[in-house]
């Protein structure tokens, strides 16, 4: 199973992403990101950060796991290829993400990926399979 | 995603298109959006028209839910869109209506020069200016700045680099809201902003961001154009770019904010990204502090840009930036919240104006334009694609109707990946090149995203405006020379 497809909008970035369970749902929308955001292939695992997060519902959970993603990655200069959700509940998150500073790599980086948007945001359930789509501002 | 819409829209006019607020029952006013019958066609394929029906569901809003010609998709009030709400009615403000790149905005710069001066050495001036102005993804800055700095800028705009050489006090008269607009509170912005945006004041970014050296090819109006210092075969420069890492991070900031207030402020959109709060509210308030704090970042980025611009000048043609005539003609927003008086059914009420992808457009005699342009009207410049050309325009009084707002660029027609697929195996920079328009750029998919086809032609664009009677035409730009991230 693909972990997401990427579709098209005017404007920004849109990603249909799947995942088995919720969990997986939630790594492969943090994969689709970075994956849409640069070269993550071969990318190491020396900076390794845990994520705590709370918010209202589960879609508000999804939107701000991955706003925070993006300000780790901005604020660090990083990018991160590697997503382990250890905690999910409708309201609360904990994850830990592994990747690694581009700062004397930076052409890894070829798309600024401004935020994770709540444009039209519903997770669904089709046989089994978890599905999302996410519009990124790009 | 990209299904076409599919609902009413009524022709009221040549120019205007009204989606009657019985489409939806949650719709408080009509929607209106400016257009041609031609472009109408574009328009309905990527269901902007349904963001518009959706903005008119805003607790507050008045008259209508309006966009501009350029509109398309964007994610809440879709790109172009303008929506008004009574400030003391309980009327809302939403970060979805202002954008992430708070304060995107444009600049248009003139010379003494003339095309003859520059055409020969173009690609020499092109060389130095991207030398010069940092461009593309996680580009950071030649000015480095302290957290206090920063918090300095949040609140003096344009005006802290003035005060530190990077320009002159003629620069911030000719600049929306003086480079700085009041009420800027940096205590509203979260630390994790100052982290993300540091190191980018004086960067031009990434995707549509450019920095254009131009000849004015028409002029429409000469006594206006006159005024404003544009005459045909002049050399200027365009700046387009805007608040980077600030704006985007203090809008997720405040949209997550204001989705976890809904229910707080028993408010009900039927789209998530456009969460509100009343402008009066605690937490309204807080985001117009940090809005502006982000607003006045973007001037000063922009401004700092003008100074290396001109540095690069003074250099090439040996001359100081006064005797070259490097002067602002003026600088405009087009993503932000302002609060701004009309007359709304015989009262004067303050409003909440949201202009995403839109341009102010103040009339001759308003205030709050320079005091040179009184009898003109407000400069509004409108950046067209990096193939064919941009416009300067001046505000209207027919342009009450849309609250002296006007549209702000050419607007996508492609998606990105559609772009890519569209130009593959060509080059871009040599079709740009045989065009007389020489090009550097960082982005290795940056040109090919921004190809013209990808774009509407802002000429069209530009000529529903003007019939509408929101702005009227002054002069055309033509790119030589364009910088891109």
């Amino acid at each position: 199973m693909e972990r997401y497809k990427q579709i098209p909008h005017t404007a920004d970035l849109a990603a249909i992403i799947y995942g088995q369970d919720i969990k997986e749902l939630f790594e492969n929308s943090a994969y689709a990101m970075f994956d849409m955001m640069g070269d993550i292939e071969g990318l190491g695992a020396s900076e390794i950060v845990k994520v705590r997060l709370v918010a209202p519902d589960r879609e508000s959970l999804l939107i701000s796991w991955l706003n925070e993603l993006l300000y780790l990655s901005y604020s660090k200069r990083a990018l991160f290829s590697e997503f382990s959700v250890t905690m999910l509940t409708e309201t609360e998150l904990q994850a830990e993400v592994k990747g690694q500073s581009i700062a004397k790599d930076i052409k890894r980086l070829h798309t600024e990926i401004k935020a994770a948007t709540y444009h039209d945001l519903k997770i669904q359930q089709t046989n089994k399979i978890y599905m999302v789509t996410i519009v990124f501002d790009v | 995603m990209t299904q076409p819409f599919t609902g009413n829209l009524e022709k009221i006019d040549d120019y205007r298109w009204r989606i009657p607020q019985k489409y939806m029952p949650g719709m408080k006013v009509p929607g209106i959006i400016f257009s041609d019958e031609k472009m109408l066609k574009d328009i309905v394929k990527d269901n902007a028209p349904q963001q518009v029906a959706n903005a008119a569901h805003l607790p507050g809003i008045v008259r209508a839910s309006m966009a501009m010609p350029d509109i398309h998709w964007g994610y809440g009030l879709p790109i172009g869109g303008v929506v008004a709400t009574d400030v003391e009615a309980g009327g809302v403000i939403s970060p979805g209506g202002v954008g992430y790149d708070i304060n995107c905005g444009v600049r248009l710069v003139r010379t003494n020069l003339e095309v003859g001066d520059v055409k020969p050495r173009i690609k020499e001036l092109i060389d130095s200016l991207y030398r010069k102005v940092p461009t593309g993804v996680g580009s950071t800055g030649k000015i480095k700045v302290n957290f206090q700095e920063e918090k300095k800028i949040m609140t003096e705009g344009a005006g802290w680099a003035v005060k530190r050489g990077y320009g002159c006090p003629g620069d911030l008269e000719h600049c929306e809201e003086n480079g700085a607009i009041k009420g800027a509170d940096p205590s509203k912005v979260s630390d994790r902003v100052f982290q993300r945006g540091r190191g980018q004041s004086g960067t031009l970014g990434s995707g549509n961001h450019f920095l254009e050296v131009q000849v004015v090819d028409e002029v429409y109006q000469e006594d206006i154009a006159s005024g404003f210092g544009i005459r045909k075969g002049q050399i200027t420069v365009m700046i387009h770019t805007g608040s980077r890492g600030v704006g985007h991070q203090i809008c997720s900031d405040y949209a997550q904010k204001m989705v976890n207030s809904l229910s707080k402020f028993k408010i009900n959109i039927p789209d998530r990204q456009l969460a509100c709060v009343p402008v009066k509210s605690d937490e309204g308030q807080a985001y117009l502090g940090a809005m502006r704090c982000a607003a006045n970042y973007a001037w000063c980025n922009r401004q700092v840009i003008t100074h290396l611009t001109r540095e690069v000048f003074e250099e090439f043609f040996r001359g100081s930036a006064e005797s070259l005539g490097i002067n602002l003609v003026y600088d405009v927003a087009h993503n932000i919240a302002k609060l701004e008086k009309y007359e709304i059914n015989g009262k004067m009420s303050l409003l909440c104006i949201h202009r995403k992808g839109a341009t102010r457009a103040f009339p001759p005699g308003r205030e709050g334009i320079p005091k040179d342009y009184g009898q003109f009207g407000q400069p509004v410049i409108i950046p067209g694609d990096m193939g064919r050309c941009s416009y300067l325009l001046v505000g209207t009084d027919a342009a009450e109707e849309t609250f002296y707002s006007t549209c702000h660029g050419a607007g996508r027609l492609m998606s990105r990946t559609a772009a890519i697929k569209a130009t593959q195996g060509r080059s871009i920079a040599r079709e740009l090149a045989d065009k007389g328009i020489i090009v550097r750029y960082t982005g290795r998919q940056t040109l090919h995203e921004e190809v013209s086809e990808a774009y509407k032609d802002v000429t069209d664009v530009v000529d529903i405006v003007q019939g509408a009677g929101i702005s009227s035409k002054i002069a055309k730009m033509r790119p030589i020379g364009v910088i891109k991230g």
